[in-house]
């Protein structure tokens, strides 16, 4: 593919269309081989690893429960005892959260938005490569650990004093308490990409109005991620601190609060649940619109309704505190708070239905899972609301009542549509469409078993049966119904499994997707699939929002941009105008050595203090090395 | 897809961004957001601790107010320089900037020799009681930005008398971290009413 050099300040507008694609290519190409990989700052790539990584982390996660599951489907099983059985369902939480839902929604950010926003690679595309090794890193670290039998053993948010100096002895919790700062990071990086992405990369004429949702909800999810995640980064520092060096954050004893953990973690762990869901929201109101056939209903709505559940997301976090004795008073205002943003998602759901009850919709697979989400994530939310009320709160608190709840939120709410936006997305990403007849029983298997596994879970709750127990007496009447569970967690795993084996069979063998195989309205649609390196051979040009409705056959675009330069437009925050020429970053070796020094620190950090002193070193090497100039056309201004 | 060719062309716009065109301004920004954030967290636990607490400071004399002040005093007085290095880079003048850069430095230089003196002046340590681990905690945040922007600074000194230098790209890092250097002056003004005069209140 390499082909001649292209003289210096060749424009897109005096080469014909080969030259000039043959040209953009290599310039942007990722070049093949070992090197080539490690030194990639391709958003599709990247984001493919990412994506591929995070559900490597499902599966694995998946067997943690399945495992959970064979443990729990008879009284006094034996197949994990109680100190294995800590460790699991630790690791269910803390991988689920951190390793899959997080890094997953962000990475259909990383490769999506830069194609619907029209721009030819994510803001600080270095920086997105250092954090998928960070998040790499982070998992291996837990994985390893857990394998070592030093996987932490206290719950995915770690409660003190359980998880402090005096009760979590060894480095369990130090695993986890790091693993935090690994996933941390790389999020907090994301998250200011896409922020930046999305502010200063749109396309020409791309206005406020005119953002497509599913990018305003990555937008809103990064301001999240960023007013919420250093919370949970100074709340594990801290601990690894009273672990390490002896402060006295949570000790009673000394001046410190075991609650301020909790308020820490939570004013974390509440928007945290909204980082998962917001994405998935936008790729709701996405895909109803594409199988609808319509624009979506209420626009303005849903944005408002994505802002106002952001701002909503900080004001909750004590209705996970409701039974530690807080004042009455401030336990009412949280009740409050968490019913009222019941309203945004009341506001979204009306607004789903109606673009489906105005238009045609074309039941694909994609929009099977959408009608599957809205059922289920409706009686999750139906039991939200519930379990906002303090009495009712303090009665199921810590029973699988709260277990089948958040279940009904996260997996009806995020997974489901995830599942669906990948069948969506699958032949933009791979150039292969996935099997429409096997789709069909994948939602059906998981949508069943989901809610056959999880809706006795309520039940088994209200019957009083504690969550994180690793085993029951046969005389507690929990045992018809865990059985039961069980069977049904194997219809869902089987679900999952033929859900793997079509998009690896599909990557073989299915058929040849086309540009826009479902007719889509957004400029994603608009090139080949999979995209070639540099997304858009000329730069689009937006006049409405859903461009490929409203220009069917043929693409407005702005040209004059270098062929020679790894070149992208800049435009206006609100109007989208064009403001420069901006340079994109070429490919580096730097990100990886510099999160290969970050890791080192942060690993060795958990054994001395001084690794932050000597460790900082290397890093500051590698981050050198990473912004001194080279003589590249990129360095022009 | 069909292509067509619709607006005037992109071909005289700058190749490069300058002031709020530049991506890494808003990543600058986004960076001091996230920063930000964990500053006001560690404030907020300095107040949720002292709530608690029926005296304050625990077990300990209010800290010197001396090498506290001087850092003070150093940190406000470096913005006189940071603003005209700001203004100079702005204005791409390449020589009245290598001599702020170099001043700069040196004024990254001199709040952490203080600065040294300021860790025993709190008369308390981060393992005495939770007292000292939060007051540590809010001077060692803060140590560590100084560090990081002086490192910064350091590496831009050094490319500004290569033939790098000479580039609206490098001037316009000269203000994002004139900017950040702005950032990490103000953060610490509520740290030091936190660690100085609270406790004296």
């Amino acid at each position: 593919m390499i082909g001649p050099v292209t003289k210096p300040d060749t424009r897109d507008s005096e080469l014909d269309r080969t030259r000039r694609d043959a040209a953009l290519e290599d310039t942007w190409a990722t070049p093949l081989g070992l090197w080539g990989a490690l030194a990639t700052v391709d958003h599709k790539i990247i984001a493919r690893r990412y994506i591929l990584t995070a559900f490597c982390f499902l599966a694995l996660g998946g067997v943690l429960a399945m495992l959970m599951r064979i443990q729990l489907a008879q009284p006094e099983a034996r197949l994990l005892g109680p100190d294995r059985y800590n460790q699991v369902f630790t690791m269910h939480g803390a991988n689920m959260m951190f390793l899959f839902a997080v890094p997953v929604m962000e990475a259909m950010g990383v490769y999506l938005v830069p194609l619907m926003i029209g721009t030819r690679n994510i803001a600080f595309p270095r920086l997105n490569a250092f954090s998928y090794w960070i998040y790499l890193a982070g998992g291996l670290l837990l994985w390893i650990a857990f394998a070592l039998d030093i996987g932490p053993d206290v719950g995915w948010f770690a409660y003190v004093p359980l998880s402090g100096p005096q009760y979590g002895a060894g480095k369990r919790a130090d695993i986890w308490a790091q693993m935090i700062t690994f996933t941390e990071l790389s999020a907090l990086a994301v998250a200011a990409e896409i922020v930046v992405t999305v502010f200063k990369q749109r396309a020409p004429g791309m206005t406020l109005d005119r953002i497509p949702l599913f990018v305003w909800s990555m937008l809103v999810t990064s301001f999240l991620i960023i007013m919420a995640m250093p919370a949970i980064m100074v709340a594990s520092t801290s601990l690894i601190l009273d672990r390490l060096v002896g402060t006295h954050f949570f000790n009673p004893a000394e001046g410190g609060d075991v609650l301020l953990w909790q308020h820490l973690f939570w004013f974390f762990g509440h928007p945290e649940v909204y980082i998962i869901f917001l994405p998935a929201v936008g790729m709701v109101s996405t895909l109803t619109a594409t199988f609808a056939r319509r624009p979506v209903f209420g626009y303005l709505a849903l944005v408002m309704a994505l802002i106002a559940t952001g701002i909503l997301s900080f004001g909750l976090w004590v209705h996970h505190m409701f039974v530690t004795g807080l004042p009455r008073l401030g336990e009412s205002f949280f009740t409050a708070s968490s019913m009222a943003i019941a309203v945004p998602a009341g506001v979204q759901i009306f607004c789903w239905l109606a673009t489906l009850f105005d238009g045609k919709p074309v039941f694909k697979t994609p929009l099977l899972f959408v009608i599957g989400f809205i059922v289920t994530f409706v009686i999750g939310g139906l039991t939200g609301v519930m379990v906002a009320s303090v009495p009712f709160d303090t009665q199921v608190h810590d029973t699988y009542f709260v277990v089948a709840h958040f279940h009904y939120v996260l997996v009806g709410g995020a997974v489901f549509p995830l599942l669906g936006a990948v069948y969506y997305w699958f032949p933009k990403i791979t150039g292969k469409l996935m099997s429409e007849r096997t789709g069909r029983w994948v939602f059906g298997l998981v949508f069943v078993g989901f809610n056959l596994t999880f809706f006795p879970m309520h039940v088994l709750g209200l019957e009083g049966m504690p969550r994180r127990i690793y085993t029951y007496q046969p005389d507690m009447p929990w045992h018809g119904l865990n059985l039961f569970v069980s069977v049904s967690a194997a219809i869902l795993a089987a679900g999952f499994l033929l859900f793997f084996i079509d998009a690896l069979r599909s990557i073989r063998s299915g058929p040849p997707a086309g540009f826009n195989p479902w007719n889509a309205p957004t400029l994603e649609w608009a090139m080949a699939s999979p995209p070639p390196s540099y997304n858009f051979a000329r730069i689009p040009v937006v006049t409405g929002a859903n461009p490929l409705w409203e220009q069917p056959d043929e693409l407005a675009v702005a040209d004059g941009l270098r062929v020679d330069r790894r070149e992208l437009v800049v435009t206006t925050l609100a109007a989208a105008e064009p403001q420069a020429r901006e340079s994109s970053p070429r490919n580096s070796i730097w990100p990886l050595l510099a999160a290969i020094a970050t890791t080192v620190m942060l690993i060795w950090s958990i054994f001395s203090p001084w690794a932050v002193v000597w460790g900082s070193i290397p890093i500051a090497i590698t981050l050198t090395g990473w912004f001194w100039p080279k003589h590249v056309p990129e360095d022009e201004a | 897809m069909k292509e067509r060719v619709v607006v005037a062309d992109l071909s005289r716009l700058p190749l490069h961004g300058l002031g709020s065109a530049s991506l890494t301004w808003w990543g600058t920004m986004a960076f001091m957001l996230i920063e930000g954030t964990g500053f006001a967290l560690v404030i907020s636990i300095y107040f949720y601790l002292m709530s608690l607490a029926p005296l304050w400071p625990i077990d300990a004399p209010a800290p010197d107010l001396g090498p506290g002040t001087a850092v003070t005093v150093i940190l406000l007085a470096s913005v006189v320089p940071n603003t005209l290095i700001a203004r100079w880079a702005e204005r791409q003048d390449l020589r009245k900037v290598r001599v702020g850069i170099v001043v700069m430095s040196v004024l990254g230089i001199a709040p952490l020799v203080v600065r040294a003196f300021e860790f025993p002046a709190l008369k308390v340590s981060w393992d005495t009681n939770a007292y000292g681990s939060v007051i540590w905690m809010l001077l060692g945040l803060h140590t560590t930005h100084i560090i990081t922007d002086l490192a910064d600074t350091l590496v831009l000194a050094a490319l500004m008398f290569t033939r790098h230098g000479k580039n609206p790209r490098r001037f316009g890092d000269v203000q994002d971290n004139a900017m950040y250097w702005n950032f990490v002056v103000v953060a610490w003004l509520p740290i030091y009413a936190c660690i100085y005069w609270v406790p004296r209140l």
